[in-house]
């Protein structure tokens, strides 16, 4: 039997790009196919039927037909536009940051449940918050869990012995913590203050709404940043490019 | 390419490449308009390959509003009649021309060529944004209207533009958006819905 011509999925866009004159394709994640491309005709016009169903950052239900090479997007009617992100810049930048990691990490039919939940949490709450950077940190470290890249926080990942409530190291090429011994010797390991690691091992595992009501101030949140940054630099072999921007903003931001 | 090299002559075989990079054009086309050019008038041909060396040229970025011109500065900065108190920016050189087919504008305009593009590592660097507050520091300049389009990334951009000009002082504007027209209701998007509630008008 073959497969029907055409299937429904929730999904959420992530990455779009053009093609031809008034087409685009897009990178969506859905829950039941993972990541997939797809082709929306005629987006770019302005009475496209289509067009602000499809855009960034915006969750829809979608009717694709299957096409020989890549789907082709029939109908699309939006559940959550997220208005509360496309309307603030300092959001916005975050919300585009996401959407880059979760296309960097993922290969294309590999179907995450959990993964598109925890993407479509994330987008809800940075929609309310007044504070993106926490809501950014869980995500990243929630990602990292789903697809296996679980930092190791509890025991030194070294010499396996429980780590004492002192300076520790992380370090991105063991995956996880250093005890003060063990760190002193890897010089690709950084510092890790106690609070630091008490608030990502909080965050591996507590819900979203319990995670943010941890209080952070500028310090620990810019530490937190530079530790998840350097864990997924290390893990993608490169930089993401969206992480320019937002490093602008956020300088820019203080400035004034 | 599977024009075979050996069997015909290398001047066609050249064009049929060249003709072969444009988009939209396939091999086959590639050969067509290859073959056509090869059975037309003299003169028809020497006037297509004057028009593309020209296009190249003859052509710069006017160094007031970097649009594309052939005199610089171009025929819309150095126009008095127009109002130079008003200048629109738009994405790409392409835009300025629906904007000039309304004749609603007779303001100025600033091409920032592109957009803000974080994930393809497109920021306000890469694009003509020093250019702008420069222009904006030293003229006559009272309100700028942002025409970028209507997606996220012209969005960004207006955002961060507003965000970058507020300290100027200077009537910061944005095309109104909402339902095109001749379209359906049944099909707008909700952003598009809400915008257009936003900026309804009495009438």
């Amino acid at each position: 039997m073959t497969a029907p011509r055409t299937y429904q999925t929730e999904a959420i866009v992530i990455k779009r790009i053009k093609l031809g004159e008034a087409d685009r394709i897009l990178t969506i994640y859905t829950p039941g196919f993972g990541k997939i491309k797809a082709v929306a005709k005629g987006t770019r016009r302005p009475k496209s039927k289509l067009g602000g169903h499809v855009e960034l950052l915006t969750h829809s239900r979608l009717m694709l037909a299957r096409g020989r090479n890549l789907d082709l997007i029939t109908q699309a009617q939006t559940i959550d536009n997220f208005l509360p992100i496309k309307d603030d810049l300092d959001r916005l930048s975050r919300g585009l940051y996401m959407a880059e990691l979760i296309d960097s990490f993922t290969g294309e039919h590999i179907e995450d449940p959990q993964l598109f939940e925890l993407l479509l949490e994330t987008l809800k709450q940075l929609s309310q918050t007044t504070d993106c950077e926490p809501v950014l940190r869980y995500f990243e470290l929630n990602l990292l869990d789903n697809l296996g890249y679980r930092p190791q926080l509890q025991h030194c990942t070294d010499c396996n012995s429980a780590l004492k409530p002192d300076t520790n190291f992380f370090s991105p090429k063991m995956g996880g913590v250093l005890c003060h011994q063990c760190g002193f010797n890897e010089p690709m390991a950084r510092p890790v203050s106690l609070n630091a690691l008490k608030v990502l091992r909080l965050w591996q595992n507590c819900n979203f709404t319990a995670a943010m009501k941890v209080k952070i101030n500028r310090e620990l949140a810019s530490e937190l940043e530079q530790i998840m940054r350097e864990y997924i630099r290390y893990l993608l072999e490169k930089q993401l490019k969206s992480t320019t921007w937002l490093d602008r903003l956020k300088a820019e931001s203080r400035q004034v | 390419m599977s024009t075979d090299s050996t069997s015909t002559a290398e001047p066609i075989t050249r064009l049929i490449e060249e003709f072969g990079k444009l988009p939209g054009i396939g091999p086959k086309s590639a050969q067509r308009l290859t073959y056509y050019l090869l059975r037309s008038p003299a003169g028809e041909v020497a006037a297509l390959a004057d028009a593309i060396r020209n296009l190249r040229e003859k052509l710069t970025l006017c160094s007031v509003c970097l649009n594309i011109t052939d005199t610089d500065p171009c025929a819309v900065c150095r126009d008095s009649e127009r109002d130079h108190t008003k200048i629109c920016i738009v994405e790409e050189p392409i835009d300025i021309l629906p904007l000039e087919r309304t004749k609603k504008y007779k303001g100025l305009y600033h091409v920032l060529h592109g957009v803000i593009s974080p994930s393809d590592g497109i920021g306000p660097d890469e694009l003509k944004f020093k250019e702008l507050l420069e222009r904006l520091n030293n003229s006559v300049v009272t309100e700028m209207i942002l025409a970028t389009n209507p997606n996220l990334e012209g969005e960004a951009t207006a955002m961060y533009l507003q965000r970058l000009v507020a300290p100027l002082h200077i009537k910061i504007t944005r095309l109104a958006r909402g339902l095109p027209y001749g379209a359906d209701l049944e099909y707008a998007d909700d952003v598009t819905l809400s915008r257009a509630l936003e900026g309804r008008q009495e009438m």
